[in-house]
């Protein structure tokens, strides 16, 4: 693997590797001396064009943990906002010698043009792109739901026949898409339930089933529900009319907790609008995941990261 | 100084081989074995002579936008894809909306000499949709204008474009719309579809062309003015101004040579260079309005030239410019898209190319294509030929071509304007020369209008 771009070109074989590899790198986070000696030397950049607070500190706790050496690099407030290009940031990257750039961006795309520009040799790990990817959320996902259902055995599975039920705007969703397009390559079966207005065009060609209806969808007895983010400004263009509404409609309140099966999981990317999307009860509950979902994100990241540094690099 | 030349055993559009004498700025004669003494003889034995390509929609980039093109830069990628005469896109700062601004782009293009530089003129002040641009006295300044255009921006005000389409008839001319209802394209990327939604790039949807559209042709034939539809992209469009057509509303419609053979699937290695407005659209479009250039709904091809400076492309998609060169490719794009396909033989493309557009613009000479009397304005094409298309073909100052690194059919060998050569062996005539040749043109016109 050269560089992490998205899941949509992973095989399975290649998912079940790196969930695999998080095992191992989750064995370490057990340990007395959490830390590894395999990216010593290793420089490993986090460009950050938008703020995400989470996503950076879990890659700079995976690269630490790996002994490589991070710079953190926050465009806002530096000659990036002053027009600097994405190529002389890259160009200027590559000339301090960075060995991996974890890249978040509010352009859909940018990682994979930063990749195949020439402006940098480093490897490209997709952070966020736009409303495009967000291959490292999928992946801590899969390795949650993974954990859930087969713990300490889980080394080698796919995630065959498991119903996983997205809630929430798939539209701008970067989490939603690379979950679709991991979930399903794991054999899981994968239901999308928002309002209209916040399902891409064309989503009847994704491998998924789409559902208006929240209630109609638990009713289905779903191992997993996970809940997106809502944001506010999608209300003011339109897209349904208050928050008051969106939460009534598709918000996973108390009384929809109560009716989820007694084993199924409840998820979030985070960060989560308590009382929005998902209410504190469900958030808080057994149920929930968010939690591991932070902490499994490290173990990922270190996967990742170990997979696309070590070693000889080869070229795609 | 004017040149005589003789063009040896070219083969017209509908297949007649034949010699050209041109002299003092006119066909002098036609047919086979012409005697006479020449200047400069061109061998043209193989070669088609289309008459001189009308590009109706060109960004000249000239006033304002210098380092993207020029009126000469821009001249000279007209010449070298067989052009004769362009259409200048209002779009420059300060924008075509006054008399001053169109008659100094005219007579750049007049000192360059490549081409008949004909300004487009704003419909509004500044673009901005809000009141009418000076139409008249564009009108009737020297250089004439007849298509008003607030072209990269949609007159998207009903009432405003209801009185610009009545106003503008009080001069003869006609609206050119860039049809893009702007609220449902608000930061559009790419054709809103399935790809849009797996490659997260907010979708440009074909209804918000076909809304516009429809609005438009029902306004038109309302007020009983004329209207034309730039760049239409989709098989939707092609329906409406189909039906249109049918209803005996004035409508004529252009489609560019690159929706004519691009599809957007190109955008998902997001690859700047395929960023265009309005966007690639699906296969289905593409068939769509290849079809509908080949029965007749849609009048012409322009190109939509539209050169950027290096940086505007060389980043990611959603910062990246909207837009393509289009002029040195044109030809051998409509050779590929709809000729090699069958749909057009070469009399079509002479009238989509060259008769339509020039009647639809009010640009006398070119009624009649190559016949004796008329201007001498063609092109001699080698349809034959098949090359790589790369920078080197290129002649103006962009280099963003979605073409670079493909093969395409064809090759401008020679091309007549005025009465004199712009471009020889498929090479630009240096620009001296032709600046020299023009202004003698210039002179002698001048001479039979005073005489």
């Amino acid at each position: 693997m050269r560089h992490l771009l998205s899941t949509r070109d992973l095989s399975r074989d290649q998912a079940i590797a790196i969930l695999d590899v998080a095992e191992d790198m989750a064995d370490v986070a057990d340990r007395e001396v959490k830390k590894l000696p395999t990216l010593r030397g290793k420089t490993v950049v986090n460009l950050f064009f938008e703020d995400s607070t989470r996503t950076r500190i879990s890659f700079e706790a995976a690269a630490k943990r790996l002994s490589a050496d991070v710079i953190n690099f926050s465009a806002k407030g530096s000659s990036v906002s002053k027009g600097e290009s994405l190529k002389d940031t890259a160009q200027t990257l590559a000339a301090i010698g960075a060995d991996a750039v974890v890249i978040r961006h509010g352009s859909s795309g940018a990682p994979l043009v930063l990749a195949n520009a020439g402006w940098i040799e480093a490897a490209i790990v997709n952070a966020g792109d736009g409303t495009h990817e967000h291959p490292t959320q999928a992946l801590l996902d899969a390795f949650t739901i993974r954990r859930r259902l087969h713990g300490p055995a889980s080394r080698g599975h796919g995630l065959d026949g498991v119903t996983v039920t997205i809630v929430g705007d798939i539209l701008h969703s970067r989490v939603a898409r690379s979950n679709v397009w991991l979930l399903t390559t794991l054999g899981a079966s994968v239901t999308l339930v928002a309002p209209a207005t916040l399902l891409p065009i064309g989503v009847d060609e994704w491998p998924v089933a789409v559902l208006f209806d929240l209630d109609e969808a638990l009713a289905r007895q779903a191992d997993v529900v996970m809940m997106l983010r809502i944001q506010s400004e999608r209300m003011h263009a339109a897209f349904f009319p208050n928050a008051r509404e969106y939460s009534r409609q598709w918000g996973l309140d108390d009384g929809r907790l109560d009716r989820l099966g007694p084993d199924s999981i409840v998820m979030h990317p985070g960060p989560m609008n308590r009382g929005l999307e998902i209410s504190a009860g469900a958030a808080d509950s057994p149920q929930s995941t968010v939690l591991e979902q932070v902490a499994n994100g490290v173990s990922v990241r270190m996967a990742v990261l170990y997979l696309l540094l070590s070693g000889e690099r080869t070229l795609s | 100084m004017t040149e005589t030349i003789l063009v040896r055993g070219a083969t017209l559009a509908d297949g007649t081989r034949t010699d050209i004498l041109v002299r003092a700025g006119v066909i002098a004669e036609l047919g086979k074995a012409i005697f006479a003494s020449a200047d400069r003889l061109i061998d043209a034995d193989g070669l088609i002579a289309l008459p001189g390509l009308v590009d109706l929609h060109t960004h000249l980039r000239e006033p304002g936008f210098e380092q993207s093109e020029t009126v000469l830069t821009g001249s000279r990628a007209a010449a070298i894809g067989g052009f004769t005469a362009v259409h200048a896109m209002a779009n420059t700062s300060p924008v075509a909306d006054t008399a001053g601004v169109v008659e100094q782009v005219q007579a750049l293009g007049v000192a360059a000499g490549y081409v008949t530089v004909r300004p487009i003129g704003a419909v509004t002040v500044g673009l901005e949709g809000r009141q009418l641009a000076e139409i008249g006295a564009m009108a009737n300044s020297r250089a004439r204008v007849r298509v008003f255009s607030d072209d990269g921006k949609c007159v998207s005000d009903a009432l405003l474009m209801r009185r610009a389409l009545e106003y503008v008839t009080t001069f003869g001319g006609v609206v050119a719309q860039h049809a893009q209802e702007p609220r449902l394209t608000e930061g559009a990327q790419m054709n809103e579809g399935t790809l849009s939604g797996e490659l997260g790039l907010a979708g440009w949807p074909a209804v918000a062309e076909e809304s516009i559209i429809a609005r438009d042709v029902l306004l038109a034939q309302h007020v009983g003015a004329r209207l034309h539809i730039c760049h239409l992209s989709t098989a939707g469009s092609v329906d409406v101004v189909r039906w249109a057509k049918a209803r005996g509303i004035a409508v004529t419609a252009e489609v560019t040579p690159h929706h004519l053979l691009l599809t957007e699937q190109l955008a998902s290695g997001y690859d700047s260079r395929y960023k265009v407005n309005p966007p690639l659209r699906r296969d289905e479009d593409v068939h769509a309005v290849r079809a509908g250039l080949a029965d007749g709904t849609i009048d012409i091809v322009a190109t939509d030239h539209a050169p950027h400076p290096v940086e505007a492309k060389d980043c990611e998609w959603e910062a990246a410019a909207f837009g393509m060169v289009g002029l040195e490719s044109a030809l051998s794009v409509v050779q590929a898209s709809v000729v090699d396909t069958g749909l057009l033989d070469w009399s079509d493309v002479a009238r989509v190319f060259s008769r339509a557009p020039a009647a639809i613009g009010r640009l006398d000479g070119y009624d009649r294509g190559i016949a004796v009397g008329s201007p001498a304005e063609f092109t001699l094409y080698d349809a034959s030929a098949s090359r790589v298309f790369d920078t080197s073909r290129l002649r103006g100052k962009g280099l963003n071509s979605p073409y670079l690194e493909t093969t395409l059919p064809g090759r401008v060998v020679a091309t007549i304007h005025d009465g004199y050569a712009t471009v020889l062996d498929g090479e630009l005539v240096e620009a001296d020369a032709v600046a020299r040749f023009a202004a003698a043109a210039g002179a002698r016109e001048a001479g039979v209008r005073n005489g």
